[in-house]
């Protein structure tokens, strides 16, 4: 449903009333702001000594872009490694045999109730206990795997989500044409499921990209955050300049992801009809609900 | 239609083959990066404490930076083979016991906790715990002074236990995960005090931005001897040991603490002989 | 085997990320309920801070934003939301509000996808019956994608029980300050571990069903 049917269209007497909002809204906005402003002011936050680190190239090449570096770095592993598993996961699910389905739902369900710090904590001792990891290596293995187990778990509920989303008449259709039960998976759910699952899988790309920070304090994993904590220790106090820099290369990064996926969402989506409505990012539409949400 | 299945399928390609790129990484990674590799030293410091480690564009620096080249190079190392790693707080045991590094020096106190899980050279350093406060602030004598101040330190540090435990018990205390965020709140009066060992202290109070802001309260709320951590039962104990005598009795020792301490006006105790640890 | 939990709150930690989690999720509903008014609200001006709000916070990572409550509000812009001189009380209020800024987004979103689910038809006949954008919100659309939205709003719900475990960055005394503490202090690193796992399941699973449940018994059945 779109916006405008909430509302009649505006006569007169309406657009004023909105014009007056619209002032209030900006006035209280307004000096919410000049507040913050004035006061960092005052405190000496907006010294051009704390924030002219960042208009020169040492700042960049030494902490901020090995940090964006290792962080996409983490995050794309994630993505790729998680993506499959995630779609194997979600499907198992969806198994008629029951010592399929059980195990994966036990899997699903553990991964997506544990914070992923505690999931990357664990995984850096199982390493350090059963594997020969290098210790460079490590910390990108220990964030990797817990980012994997939890996503995985995500995103196989939203590849389930996505398949029950589709009209129950298109699997009856192809068991009806002849088709075995993994022909029909293939060909005729999951690619009409795929584009449905777009929005929820974007959001989780970006949930990735900023749980890789989780890495930094606990594991030594020199991802953005951690490296944006030692600029500021280097500069002097200048953490909440390094934070809110730090932040913005989030959400350009962020931004650019989101961006990219829904010109490609809509490229796969141009010229095809599929039955599958899609699901939004936090996982509406469907009664079986998804975890693509806040993390 | 024919396009879409197109793009889907190498898109499916690529995923394949980032992942198989990946685990292909991962596997070279494991045989070039074993530690203790021929011609390589790992040494654990800190990343984000001026004046004793600190990560900056031109390199490492700081009086543990040091010291630890200089230990090194007593080992053999050339400045070139010596790999530095950031060793968190607490992580420090677990990166020796793990093999993560070869020694660790990284403000690093001798204490008999730790002396159970790793072994000590040293010390190379006797530190207090001491409070930084705003220049202007005359108002903490002693640490009974501390029970009505507001004090700000690292999260589950000794510095921060101690006050819980042992200084002042009634004082508010704000942990965060760094010193450096600690800075902020006491430059706007929202906390009185930093407090952590004064070695750490000088070299905040030292920086540009700083200058003329802070100072040392000069209590000397505990001892901290500063020890080089190996492996349990290493022999590198033994010839650390003797690299830093050397460093001492060469003038070395002196020389670092002047470039490193020097601009903090900190009044460094002199150099500690091995194996004098003061409780 | 479990002796090393002596000496430990370990109920007391868990019962604040409890209580961080029942505050922060009664104000992000309040907050994203609101925020979700005013993107499909009839104010341009609105509409577009609620987009904008949504879209930069929910890119930021929640560690920066709960920094930013402590560190900008309360240490710079010395805001003690009514905490008094308690640091712990101040601290445990910073992370709700924090909380509260970050979930709200995602509430929104769930809230959003809800009332994408009430037929046009609910609208446009409220909207013949007289009521202007507010009742009809009030009175009709938000009601119906409430009960749409139950089932995202439960992994919400369950999103923001784990994201309590980011206080700890600014000291707040909940579940994992007090596992960070223990794994410094206590040599069962995979223990240690694994009971906090189980308590956070114990939390969140029964969640996950109770919510399940709920959902199921008020979806609207069209």
């Amino acid at each position: 449903m779109s916006a405008s049917v909430l509302y009649e269209a505006q006569g007169p007497r309406a657009k004023a009333r909105n014009v007056i909002y619209t002032a209030v809204f900006l006035v209280s906005v307004a000096v919410l702001l000049w507040w913050v402003y004035t006061s960092l002011d005052e405190k000496g936050q907006l010294d051009w000594s704390l924030w002219s680190p960042f208009f020169g190239s040492e700042a960049w090449t030494t902490y901020f872009l090995p940090g964006l570096k290792n962080t996409l770095l983490a995050a794309a592993l994630s993505l790729v490694i998680a993506l499959p598993l995630g779609a194997v996961l979600g499907i198992a699910r969806l198994s008629d045999h029951a010592w399929v389905r059980v195990p994966a739902t036990v899997v699903v369900e553990f991964f997506r109730a544990i914070p992923v710090l505690i999931l990357m904590l664990f995984c850096r001792e199982v390493y350090v206990a059963y594997t020969g990891v290098s210790s460079d290596a490590r910390p990108l293995y220990a964030v990797v795997t817990g980012l994997v187990l939890y996503n995985a778990s995500v995103l196989a509920e939203v590849v389930r989500a996505g398949i029950l989303s589709l009209p129950k008449g298109q699997s009856e259709a192809a068991l009806a044409i002849g088709l075995r039960k993994n022909q029909m998976m293939r060909m005729v759910l999951l690619p009409q499921a795929v584009t449905a699952m777009l929005p929820a899988i974007v959001s989780q790309i970006v949930v990735i990209v900023k749980d890789t920070a989780l890495g930094g304090y606990m594991l030594a994993f020199p991802e953005m955050l951690s490296n944006a904590t030692t600029a500021s220790s280097y500069y002097g106090a200048n953490i909440i300049a390094c934070l809110t820099v730090a932040a913005l290369i989030f959400i350009v990064v962020n931004f650019a992801l989101t961006s990219f996926a829904s010109w490609l969402e809509k490229r796969l989506r141009r010229g095809k009809k599929s039955t599958g409505v899609p699901l939004a990012p936090d996982g509406g539409v469907d009664q079986s609900g998804f975890g693509a949400a806040a993390n | 239609m024919q396009l879409r299945k197109i793009t889907a399928a190498s898109a499916a390609v690529v995923a394949l083959a980032l992942t198989a790129t990946a685990c292909g990484s991962g596997e070279k990674d494991d045989k070039g990066g074993s530690e203790g590799g021929k011609g390589k030293i790992t040494v654990g410091i800190k990343f984000d404490q001026p004046g004793l480690g600190q990560k900056t564009p031109q390199g490492y620096a700081g009086f543990d930076v040091d010291v630890a080249k200089y230990v090194a190079k007593e080992l053999g190392y050339s400045e070139g083979q010596i790999e530095f790693k950031e060793s968190k707080s607490q992580d420090r045991e677990n990166m020796l016991a793990r093999g993560d590094v070869d020694f660790i020096a990284a403000t690093y106190s001798i204490n008999d906790e730790r002396e159970q899980k790793v072994d000590f050279a040293g010390p190379y350093l006797l530190a207090h715990q001491d409070l930084l406060v705003r220049a202007d602030d005359d108002s903490i004598k002693s640490a009974e002074d501390l029970n009505s101040k507001k004090l700000c330190s690292v999260t589950g540090s000794t510095s921060a236990q101690n006050v819980k435990q042992k200084l002042a018990p009634k004082a508010q205390l704000q942990e965060y995960p760094t010193y450096s965020a600690c800075l902020t709140g006491l430059q706007n009066g929202a906390v009185d005090a930093l407090t952590t060992d004064d070695s750490i202290l000088a070299g905040y109070a030292a920086q540009d931005s700083h200058k003329g802001k802070f100072k040392l309260a000069g209590l000397e709320l505990s001892n901290e001897n500063y020890g080089i951590g190996v492996k349990e039962g290493s022999d590198l104990k033994a010839k650390i040991n003797k690299a830093l005598e050397k460093m001492v009795s060469d003038g070395s020792w002196e020389k670092a603490v002047k470039a490193n301490f020097g601009p903090a006006n900190y009044e460094y105790e002199p150099a500690p002989s091995i194996g004098d640890i003061k409780k | 085997m479990f002796d090393f939990l002596e000496g430990y709150d370990l109920l007391g930690a868990f019962w604040a990320t409890v209580q961080l989690t029942v505050y922060s999720a009664i104000g992000s509903l309040i907050w994203g309920t609101l925020l979700a008014g005013m993107r499909v609200g009839p104010v341009p001006l609105m509409r577009a801070f609620g987009t904008a709000y949504v879209n930069l916070v929910r890119n930021i990572p929640l560690t920066v934003i709960i920094l930013f409550s402590s560190l900008g509000l309360n240490q710079t812009l010395g805001v003690k939301l009514g905490g008094g001189e308690d640091f712990d009380t101040i601290n445990f209020r910073l992370a709700v509000l924090g909380l509260i800024l970050y979930t709200s987004a995602f509430v929104c979103e769930a809230l959003r996808s809800g009332i994408n689910t009430v037929p046009l038809g609910q609208a446009e006949a409220a909207r013949a019956l007289g009521l202007n954008f507010g009742q009809v919100l009030r009175l009709i659309v938000l009601p119906q994608a409430f009960r749409a939205a139950v089932n995202p709003l439960a992994n919400v719900l369950i999103a923001l029980t784990k994201n309590t475990t980011v206080a700890a960055v600014i000291g707040v005394a909940e579940a994992s300050l007090l596992m960070n503490e223990m794994i410094e202090n206590e040599a069962q690193l995979v223990l240690i571990g694994a009971v906090f796992a189980f308590g956070f399941v114990c939390l969140t699973l029964p969640t996950g069903v109770l919510m399940g449940l709920l959902g199921k018994k008020v979806a609207v059945k069209r």
